[in-house]
C-alpha cells in the first residue's frame, strides 16, 4: 500500500502573487483536485464523528438492554442492536473514536522516529546511514501486522499498546521516505550554497533540510493514517486492541461473525465505517500526491 | 551473474541477524517473569520458578541468552510450544503448507485481475474503462480484508449456498474439495494485492506506451495487439515482478485475517492461537520464519528481475 504510481496531475496555473512557497501553492491547487476533495470531506466527516459522538449518539455505546437483544435495524434503531441489546448506530459513532485515535497516534509516533532517523541517514551519511538503513531493512522484511500482531501481543492487549505496535511497526516507512527526500534536497545548489557561507550542519537540517522534506513526508502520513486504522481494526478484530465494553469497529466485526446468520445488519456497519474512513484518507493521501509532488508531475 | 547474486547473498547477511535481534528483543517487552508466568499454579513455589528460570537460561547476561536463541535457531530449534509442548519449528513445518497453498493462489488472482486491469486502463486511458478499474482499486485498497471476507461468507455461503463458509481440506486428501474451501478466501487475500498491481501496471504501462520502441513498433505495422502484449507490456512488467516480490509481506499478514475468518489451519491461525494462549515462543517463530521466507523471495524476485531484464545480467 505504500507506494503507488498515479498520472501527473492537471497543469498547474501559473503563481499567483504575491508569491508562495511550492507547498503552499500545492495545497492551493489541491482544492481543484475533485477525487482529494471528495476524500478530504469523507474525512472531516469520519473526524467531526469521532469528536462529536457524545453528542450526536442516540444512546449510550455501552448499555445492554435485555429486551431487544438483536434487533434489525428500525426506526428506533437505525442500525439495529447487537447480542446484548445495545445500539449498534451508537456503537458505530463511539468506534470512530478508536479509529481516529488509533490512526492519529500511531502515525504521529511512526513519523517521530522515522523523520528523525531518516533525516539523519540522509543528512550524515557513512556508517550512521549504513546501520539505520539494515536495521529499516530488517523491520520491512517482517510482514508489517505480523510484526504489529507480535509487538501488541507481547505488549499486552489494549487499544494504547495496539497504537504503539502500529506505530513502531510504520516507522521503517517514514524513515525510507524522510532518507529519500533528504538526498534528494542535499543535491540541491541552495544547500551547496548555505554551506559555502559557512552554516553549520545542524542549521542547514533544520532550515533547508526539513522543509523540503514536509511535503513527501505529509503525503506519506494521509495514506500511513489509512493503513493504520486498517491495522488497529485488525488488532481490535484479533482481540489485540479496544477491549470490551468499549466500542471499536474491528472488535464490533469480530463479535459480529457469530451472529452471521441471525443478525447479518451487524457484519455491515462497522465495515463500512472502516472502508468510508479508509477512503478517504487514501483519496485524500492520493490528491496531495499529484498536487505537491514534483517528481511525478510533468 | 553469480557476481551480482553472491553478493547480494552476502548483503543478506546482516539483515537476517538484525531480524533475529529483532525477534529476540521482543521477549524483553513481555512485563512481568517469563519464568512465573510459565511455571502457572507453582508460581508461588520458588524452587519450580528458579528451575524454569536455569533451564530457560534467564539468568544469563542478554548477550548470552540471545547467541544461545541464535545458535538453537540455526540448527532449525525454535524452542518449545508453551501450550501445545512440541517443537516451534514442527508447527511452523505442519501449518506452512497450508498458508502457502492459499498465498499462491491468492497471487493467483491478483495477477489475473490486477495485471490484465491496469493494461486496460493505461491502453483506454481516461474513458469509462480507466475509470472503472480505477474506482475498483481503490475501492480493493481501502476494504479491510477480514471485512470482505465476512462479507463474502454471507453473500456466497449464507444467502447463495455456493461454497463452505470455512474449514479447510488438504490439497493432498481430496483437491477439488480442497479448492472449494480455499477458493473464497484466496480471492479475499488476493484482493488488496490485485488493486496495487493494477495500480502499479497502469503506471508502467503509461510509461512504457509513450517510449520510442512502441513508436516504432506502431511504425513497422505491426498490430496494436502486438504492440501492447510483445513491446509495452514486457517492459512494463520488469517493475511489476519487484513489486510482487514486494508484495509477499502484504499476503502474509492478509494471510493472518483470511485464516482467521474462514478458519483455515495456516500460520496466520497459528499466531492468533498462539496470541490468545500467550504461547510466546510460537509467536516468535512465526515472526522469525515470515522475516526469512520474505528476505528469501526478494532474492529469487532479483534474481528473476535479472532474467527478464538481459541489461542487468552480469552486473
Amino acid at each position: 500500500m505504500s507506494a503507488t504510481v498515479r498520472e501527473a496531475a492537471p497543469p498547474a496555473s501559473p503563481p499567483a502573487s504575491p508569491p508562495a512557497s511550492p507547498m503552499r501553492l500545492g495545497l492551493r491547487r489541491f482544492r481543484r483536485h475533485r477525487t482529494g476533495m471528495v476524500g478530504l470531506i469523507l474525512v472531516a466527516v469520519f473526524i467531526a464523528t469521532a469528536l462529536a459522538a457524545p453528542l450526536i449518539s442516540p444512546a449510550s455505546p455501552i448499555a445492554a438492554s435485555w429486551d431487544a437483544i438483536r434487533m434489525a435495524p428500525s426506526l428506533a434503531h437505525w442500525m439495529g442492536t447487537d447480542e446484548i441489546g445495545r445500539d449498534e448506530l451508537s456503537r458505530v459513532i463511539w468506534g470512530a473514536r478508536a479509529s481516529l485515535a488509533a490512526g492519529v497516534v500511531s502515525v504521529v509516533i511512526a513519523a517521530a522516529i522515522g523523520v528523525p532517523a531518516g533525516l539523519a541517514a540522509g543528512f550524515a551519511g557513512g556508517a550512521i546511514d549504513a546501520i539505520l538503513s539494515r536495521l529499516v531493512d530488517a523491520m520491512l522484511a517482517i510482514p508489517f501486522l505480523i510484526l504489529a500482531i507480535a509487538l501488541a501481543a507481547f505488549l499486552g492487549p489494549n487499544l494504547r499498546n495496539a497504537m504503539i505496535a502500529i506505530g513502531i511497526s510504520t516507522a521503517p516507512v517514514f524513515m525510507r521516505v524522510a532518507r529519500a527526500a533528504t538526498l534528494d534536497t542535499m543535491t540541491r545548489d541552495f544547500i551547496e550554497a548555505a554551506r559555502a557561507i559557512g552554516n553549520p550542519p545542524w542549521r542547514i537540517a533544520l532550515k533547508h533540510v526539513v522543509p523540503n522534506i514536509a511535503a513527501p513526508v505529509l503525503i506519506q502520513a494521509t495514506l500511513s493514517i489509512a493503513t493504520a486504522i486498517i491495522a488497529e481494526a485488525s488488532l481490535s478484530f484479533l482481540g489485540l486492541g479496544e477491549q470490551p465494553p468499549l466500542p471499536s469497529w474491528g472488535s464490533m466485526l469480530n463479535a459480529a461473525q457469530q451472529f452471521l446468520t441471525q443478525a447479518p445488519w451487524l457484519a455491515i456497519f462497522p465495515g463500512l465505517g472502516i472502508f468510508f474512513a479508509v477512503l478517504g484518507f487514501n483519496l485524500m493521501g492520493d490528491g496531495l500526491r499529484d498536487v505537491l509532488d514534483t517528481h511525478r508531475r510533468g | 551473474m553469480q557476481g551480482p547474486i553472491g553478493a547480494r547473498l552476502i548483503q543478506l547477511v546482516p539483515t537476517i541477524l538484525l531480524v533475529s535481534i529483532i525477534v529476540f528483543a521482543l521477549q524483553q517487552l513481555m512485563p512481568g517473569d517469563p519464568a512465573v508466568l510459565l511455571a502457572g499454579d507453582a508460581a508461588g513455589d520458588p524452587h519450580v520458578v528458579a528451575a524454569i528460570r536455569a533451564q530457560l537460561l534467564l539468568n544469563q547476561p542478554i548477550w548470552a541468552q540471545y547467541l544461545h536463541w541464535l545458535w538453537a535457531a540455526l540448527h532449525g530449534n525454535l524452542g518449545y510450544s508453551w501450550r501445545l509442548s512440541s517443537p516451534v519449528s514442527a508447527l511452523i513445518a505442519q501449518k506452512l503448507p497450508v498458508t502457502i497453498q492459499l498465498s499462491a493462489m491468492a497471487f493467483f488472482f491478483s495477477v489475473a485481475i490486477g495485471v490484465p486491469a491496469g493494461v486496460i486502463s493505461a491502453v483506454k486511458r481516461g474513458t469509462a474503462w480507466d475509470w472503472i478499474a480505477n474506482a475498483v482499486g481503490l475501492f480493493g485498497l481501502s476494504i479491510p480484508t477480514f471485512w470482505l471476507g465476512i462479507v463474502m461468507i454471507l453473500v456466497v455461503s449464507v444467502d447463495l449456498g455456493w461454497l463452505p463458509p470455512s474449514g479447510y481440506v488438504p490439497l493432498t486428501q481430496d483437491p477439488l474439495r480442497s479448492l472449494e474451501t480455499t477458493i473464497m478466501p484466496a480471492f479475499v487475500l488476493g484482493n488488496a494485492i490485485a488493486a496495487i498491481l493494477m495500480r502499479h501496471t497502469r503506471g508502467a504501462m503509461l510509461t512504457a506506451l509513450q517510449q520510442d520502441y512502441v513508436r516504432t513498433a506502431r511504425a513497422k505495422g505491426l498490430s496494436e495487439r502486438r504492440v501492447i502484449l510483445r513491446h509495452a507490456l514486457r517492459n512494463a512488467l520488469i517493475p511489476v515482478v519487484t513489486l510482487g516480490g514486494l508484495q509477499l509481506g502484504t499476503l502474509l499478514s492478509g494471510a493472518v485475517l483470511t485464516e482467521q475468518v474462514f478458519d483455515i489451519p495456516g500460520i496466520g491461525k497459528l499466531v492468533v492461537d498462539a496470541v490468545f494462549n500467550r504461547d510466546y515462543p510460537v509467536i516468535q517463530g512465526v515472526v522469525l520464519v515470515s522475516g526469512l521466507l520474505y528476505v528469501v523471495i526478494n532474492l529469487a524476485t532479483d534474481i528473476l528481475y535479472s532474467v527478464i531484464n538481459p541489461r542487468l545480467r552480469g552486473g
